[in-house]
């Protein structure tokens, strides 16, 4: 209705006005919202259709509605009745987090200019009211392209904000600071300032009283609030996984403009995490506080241990490796940790492991290094002994990254093949729990490319070889009753036949064809899935190798003088084409749309693209009529009950002949279409999503209100 | 007294007790001093720098110099851990109370007490030492042994009548039962969550309660949760028996555990789990049954060897009643409680009474051996330590908490096989006392003063003591602490016969008062209001009156007074009966009127009148008739 200049008109007349800023205070936060949100578009919209123009900051006359909604505003922020204020704040930021702050740069200074002095006045009371509020008007306000020049009040109020506000609810409005291009760089050091004082606190609640090595020189706030958040048990986690959630998106960013203190940093992070396992004894009554309050705090190690991985990146920290790694292998050998912490610190771990290989690899400090592996590997083979799950699982997936960073290098492959890990990672491809049967496959199947397919196989004898690895997974894929390990094992083929581990093309050929009769009855449709990503590559691998593509090596065994036809033979033999066309009926949508790319990318390989568009008529002969059955069962997509792959139905999917024939016979670009507009494409939208919720939770006429 | 605990602590100064005579032990140099003197060498043995007592184990006892033990009436016992030292009281101190116990924490404070019975006897050890427990002599000795108290009071082990008359010596109490101690309090034992049938106690009078938490446990483990909303209300909680370890998590201890058990054995080693009979094994085999098809451990055989094994692993399945929620259930299934009955059935577990006999038939290398005792100075453990110490493929893996297990280990070094601590301490930590206290909120706590500050290796673990408002009031080793409360009232039963006599007087709404003539009888600790005793008939007969119909002489009965005394009125009063030289002298408690002529005096206090003046009676009826007209009469 507000897009109509009529109904915005009427409403402004008909004291509709009245009835939508009283909405902004219903219990339901979705009405609230809502009204705040329509607030927002009836005043943009105003500005829209009116002609009227802010000439300067001086010189405006807003249009009626807007004049409306502006006083409104006005009146609410300088209301004695906090509510009233809160929802003024609300609109006001909503609004300038909108359009009006980006497309109206002149309305938008003239609005700020005129609640500016109000709200350095909320900022200079001693209670600052709905602080969350103001950081985030503030920061909407700051995104506004009206404030670009580091000149003005705005930035002052800004620094203001950053003094006054809790630490708590600055943290929010420094991030979104830093993350600004056109911040001012004094602002943006403020900023940063805020978000460290927590990290800084610590630091010097650890040392020693003289010397109070902290980690900023000045602070921005008075240092007894971050003092005394941190000292009560109740904000003292809150402020620090807050604080460091802030540091790890800070160091996620590519372009941060401002230096973080890195060593300091990664000190105060160790100081925490030491906190938290009671390892580190403070001689300040503060850190004694401190450290009571953080002691087995699960959630602020786990965002400690999140920074510590995002800090691996950064430079500079290489002094402090020794004792980071001390820190780390307390964390992996307590049996106190608890699994999610040990996830976290595999995680940190084994980033930091990459970092330290890197090192080791310019300085020659192959002494530190080995230490540090032997210690992980130690803990490693007792935590692959867990008899809690989780705790095998991540190992797993911790020896598997490192095997993902590290198989190049030669102290690791040495610590590796002298440790018990290898036989203990096997022995879990049997765990009773699938999810760790997924991981075994998984780390197995990297492992492999050590053991077995490496040129230069350190391991000889029976355990490792190569057949026998292959077909213990092959064996998973067969028979294992869950989804997790086959899916697992069907992507680690799919790793090897793109890493060229699985040999020649003969032998690539019988892996892929017994791979695929194996996958094409899995009741898994992502392990379905996973056998056509597997088709796809041997297929491009093929094509490359045959059609002498000029990156690929020359093949001896392949002679023929028409690599077309050689192609054919081979992905027939490989009985890809039963696979292909029988996944275009599968049941599962993603499965079928993937068969179909797999197959156009195919026909494009045998017939001109032109012809794409075109297909080919079929004529009336054994094997046409063939195809013309095929077609038929094709459109009839998922609803085709037992797909014939053996030659049922007249076609022969082993046949060259017939399948170039289908391939070109069969529209595949209206197959595509068709499988793009399956059922799911509703059951996917917003609407049926709402239904579900619904249907979930019971239909009561408040609710309903709230989904709507 | 609360529990009856034996410090076995002491038995690791003396050397292991083995089965067969050890080469090894016999071979240990004498101890001489650091003057060359010899006479010691005999009695005390010296292993890697450590000196030990060359004679059969002795026990520490409680104390027994602060109070007679002769004058204790009752003994209650929280768990079969704290019951250890019951014979030597029973038995030697001239003891004639009654001891109180649930069944299940008799039944196995029994097979406890016939392990330890057992591994000692079947070891006898010709020589004893003595000549080191003197004062002079024990001055001289390098520490441990220098710095052990009252060596002079440490005992051999009891023997098997001993325990028996002990064990008769109980009477069994089940959770919730109120148990009457002479009319003075009631005494009942709750759920403490820790053992099978371990208990806290509540101790109450009518108007007063004490609460008595020792062991206790919040964790789901095999026994019947802890019952904490029976410990509200309390004037004191008495808490004591948390966990020795705080900062080992049981569950992280368990997984350490399994991991290391499972990492031995596939590298082709022996395990060795010292332990008691009873407790965490259960948990331990129930938590390895789940563990050892995911580990690939289903081929390596699980020997249980004690003395009571049996009995241990069948007493587990038949107390149902006192077991978790989930395992009672299982009963009507009907299914054994503990997995460890199908353990035994697929032959994974193999329990024997002792090495000898069919386990030398059975017994298979690589192998996981729980055994006793956990102190390893005497048990079948002994010998699985000289046997497997030697190879560092093996691993001994301590989950009991009670012992040092460097102490534990001293005389068997040098040695090569692994060792592991994973005690498992399933009783309550600070956090949860913490959790508790805010729960149940007593007005006062009393706990041992190590509760009360940081362990002593770790002074800024502040978290690791308690804290609680009002702080704790903390004791030590042989101090007599005043509980903070006050007995104020005593309940008193008036009989239906003299209730009915009354006639209340409403005085204002809602309160009705009225005056009681009766006579207080009370008779253990009860104390009743009957009806006073007419006045004697006179005789109906001439007859001679017999003893036993002989009722107490009834006096007239004299008012009751009330009322306080103004003095100033007094004084005028006193004025004009002619009294003229009156004095007032104000008092702490009241006031002093003082007659100075007539040489009397009258002290009036708040809630005593007296007059005293000498020898003269009808000076004082006469001022004493003044007093009563201030007073009202009933």
């Amino acid at each position: 209705m507000v897009h109509h200049q009529p109904a915005l008109l009427f409403l402004c007349s008909s004291g509709g006005m009245d009835v939508i800023f009283t909405l902004q205070g219903d219990p339901s936060l979705f009405v609230a919202s809502a009204a705040s949100q329509l607030l927002v578009h009836m005043l943009t919209f105003s500005l829209e259709s009116e002609t009227s123009k802010a000439l300067s900051t001086k010189d405006y006359d807003w249009p009626a509605c807007a004049q409306m909604i502006v006083r409104h505003i006005q009146e609410s922020l300088q209301s004695s009745s906090a509510s009233h204020m809160e929802q003024s704040l609300k609109l006001l930021s909503s609004l300038f987090g909108s359009c009006f702050g980006s497309c109206y740069a002149a309305w938008t200074e003239v609005l700020w200019l005129d609640i500016a002095k109000q709200i350095e006045s909320f900022l200079l009371e001693e209670a600052v009211p709905a602080q969350p509020l103001l950081a985030s008007l503030l920061l909407n306000v700051a995104r506004s392209p009206v404030f670009c020049g580091t000149e003005g009040s705005f930035w002052a109020l800004v620094t203001s904000a950053l003094e006054h506000l809790t630490p708590v609810q600055a943290g929010p409005l420094a991030v979104g600071l830093l993350k600004l291009c056109k911040c001012p760089q004094d602002v943006r050091i403020q900023a940063l300032t805020v978000l460290l004082q927590p990290m800084d606190c610590i630091l010097r609640a650890a040392s020693q009283p003289l010397e109070c090595a902290g980690l900023l020189d000045e602070s921005v706030s008075d240092p007894g609030t971050v003092e005394s958040l941190l000292s009560s048990k109740t904000t003292c986690a809150g402020l620090l996984c807050q604080t460091l959630a802030h540091l790890e998106k800070l160091l996620s960013l590519k372009h941060l403009r401002v230096d973080l203190p890195c060593v300091s940093l990664l000190r105060s992070l160790m100081t925490i995490l030491q906190f938290c396992n009671g390892f580190l004894s403070p001689t300040s009554p503060l850190g004694s506080t401190i450290s009571r309050n953080l002691i087995n705090c699960c959630r602020v190690q786990k965002s400690a241990l999140d920074v510590l991985a995002a800090l691996s990146e950064e430079k500079d920290c290489d002094t402090l490796i020794g004792s980071l790694f001390d820190v780390l292998l307390a964390y992996l050998q307590s049996p106190n940790t608890s699994p999610t912490v040990l996830k976290k610190t595999f995680q940190a771990t084994s980033k930091w492991l990459v970092h330290v290989q890197e090192l080791s690899c310019s300085n020659s400090q192959w002494q530190q290094t080995e230490k540090i592996l032997e210690d992980v590997f130690v803990v490693l083979q007792k935590r692959l002994c867990s008899p809690c799950w989780e705790v095998r699982d991540s190992s797993l997936e911790f020896l598997t990254a490192m095997v993902k960073c590290l198989r190049g290098q030669k102290e690791f492959r040495q610590c590796l093949l002298s440790s018990e890990v290898l036989r203990l990672t096997e022995n879990l491809l049997e765990d009773p729990e699938s999810y760790v049967r997924a991981s075994a496959v998984t780390a197995v199947g990297h492992l492999a490319l050590i053991t077995c397919f490496a040129p230069e196989s350190p391991l000889t004898g029976n355990q490792y070889n190569k057949e026998n690895i292959v077909a213990k997974l092959q064996e998973i894929l067969s028979t294992d009753s869950e989804g997790f390990p086959r899916r697992a094992v069907i992507s680690i083929f799919t790793k090897w036949l793109r890493e060229g581990c699985t040999g020649q093309l003969e032998d690539t050929e019988q892996f892929v064809s017994r791979v695929i009769q194996t996958v094409e009855r899995d009741l898994d449709w992502e392990v379905r899935l996973g056998g056509l990503e597997l088709v796809e590559v041997f297929c491009s691998q093929t094509i490359c190798q045959l059609s002498q593509c000029p990156y690929a090596p020359v093949s001896s065994a392949v002679t023929s003088s028409t690599p077309q036809k050689e192609l054919l033979q081979v992905f027939c033999r490989a009985k890809l084409f039963g696979f292909l066309f029988g996944s275009l009926c599968d049941c599962d949508k993603p499965v079928g749309q993937r068969a179909c790319d797999v197959l156009v990318g195919l026909r494009g390989h045998f017939y001109p693209v032109s012809t794409l568009e075109n297909p080919q008529e079929v004529e009336d002969s054994p094997a046409g009529r063939g195809i013309a059955w095929l077609q038929r069962t094709l459109r009839q997509g998922s609803l085709a009950q037992n797909f014939p792959r053996d030659g049922g139905g007249g076609v022969d999917f082993q046949n060259p002949e017939s399948m170039m024939l289908a391939l070109g016979a069969i529209d595949l670009l209206e197959l595509h279409d068709e499988l793009n507009k399956s059922s799911d494409h509703v059951e996917e939208s917003p609407q049926s999503l709402l239904q579900d919720i619904l249907a979930t939770v019971g239909t009561i006429e408040d609710n309903e209100v709230d989904c709507y | 007294m609360l529990d009856c605990g034996l410090d076995m602590t002491s038995t690791l100064n003396f050397l292991p007790l083995p089965l067969v005579q050890s080469p090894r032990l016999s071979k240990l140099p004498g101890w001489v001093l650091k003057d060359g003197s010899t006479f010691l060498d005999k009695e005390l043995k010296e292993c890697s720098g450590h000196v030990f007592v060359d004679s059969v184990p002795e026990f520490c006892l409680p104390e027994t110099e602060l109070l007679d033990l002769s004058t204790v009436d009752v003994i209650l016992i929280s768990n079969y851990h704290c019951m250890m030292a019951l014979p030597y009281i029973t038995e030697y101190t001239g003891f004639t109370g009654t001891v109180y116990a649930t069944e299940p924490t008799v039944q196995i404070g029994r097979l406890l007490m016939e392990e330890l019975v057992n591994s000692i006897e079947r070891v006898p050890k010709a020589q004893s030492a003595s000549m080191w427990k003197n004062k002079e002599v024990q001055r001289l000795l390098p520490a441990p042994l220098k710095d052990a108290v009252e060596v002079s009071m440490w005992r051999k082990c009891y023997t098997m009548p001993e325990v028996n008359s002990a064990l008769s010596k109980i009477q069994l109490v089940g959770y919730s039962q109120k148990i009457e101690l002479f009319g003075a309090v009631q005494v009942t034992p709750l759920s403490s969550g820790y053992a099978l049938g371990s208990s806290n106690w509540i101790i109450q009078s009518h108007y007063e309660k004490v609460s008595y938490v020792s062991g206790s446990s919040l964790l789901t483990t095999h026994p019947q949760p802890m019952d904490q909303a029976s410990l509200k209300n309390s004037d004191v909680l008495i808490l004591t028996g948390l966990t020795q370890i705080p900062t080992a998590n049981p569950d992280g201890m368990v997984g350490e555990f399994c991991s290391n058990l499972a990492m031995t054995v596939r590298n082709g080693g022996n395990v060795l789990v010292p332990c008691y009979p009873s407790g965490v094994i259960y948990d331990l085999l129930e938590c390895l049954y789940q563990y050892i098809d995911s580990a690939g451990l289903s081929n390596v055989p699980f020997y249980f060897i004690s003395p009571v094994a049996n009995s241990s692993l069948e007493f587990s399945q038949i107390f149902a009643e006192w077991l978790c929620h989930n395992k009672q259930t299982k009963v009507y299934l009907p299914e054994p409680p503990f997995p460890h009955a199908e353990l035994i059935q697929t032959n994974k577990l193999k329990h024997y009474p002792s090495i000898h006999g069919d386990f030398s038939n059975d017994f298979k290398q690589p192998c996981v051996v729980f055994t006793g005792h956990p102190s390893l100075r005497f048990g079948d453990v002994v010998h699985f330590m000289e046997l497997w110490g030697k190879s560092s493929l093996n691993t001994v893996i301590f989950t009991e908490p009670d012992f040092s297990y460097l102490d534990a280990l001293a005389p068997y070094q040098p040695l090569a096989m692994k060792c592991v601590y994973c005690p498992i301490d399933t009783r309550l930590n600070f956090i949860q006392v913490s959790k508790l206290l805010k729960e149940v909120q007593p007005l006062h706590v009393v706990c041992p003063e190590q509760y009360t500050q940081p362990p002593p290796t770790q002074s800024h673990r502040t978290d690791l003591m308690i804290d609680c408002q009002p702080p704790a009031m903390s004791y030590r080793r042989a101090e007599v602490l005043t509980l903070p409360y006050k007995r104020r009232y005593e309940k008193i039963e008036i009989m239906p016969d003299l209730a009915d006599s009354l006639v209340p007087l409403e005085i204002k709404p809602g309160i009705s008062l009225a005056t009681v003539s009766a006579v207080l009888h009370t008779k253990d600790n009860k104390h009743v209001l009957q009806l006073p005793p007419k006045p004697p008939q006179p005789p109906a007969s001439k007859k001679r009156k017999r003893v036993s119909d002989d009722v107490p002489e009834c006096k007239s009965l004299k008012p009751l007074l009330s009322g306080s005394i103004p003095v100033d009125q007094f004084v005028q009063t006193l004025e004009k009966h002619g009294f003229s030289d009156v004095k007032v002298e104000d008092t702490a408690k009241g006031h002093i009127v003082l007659l100075q002529e007539a040489e009397t005096l009258i002290q009036l206090e708040e809630d005593s009148t007296h007059i005293i003046c000498d020898n003269d009676e009808p000076l004082r009826v006469k001022l004493r008739d003044l007093v009563l007209k201030f007073l009202q009469k009933f």
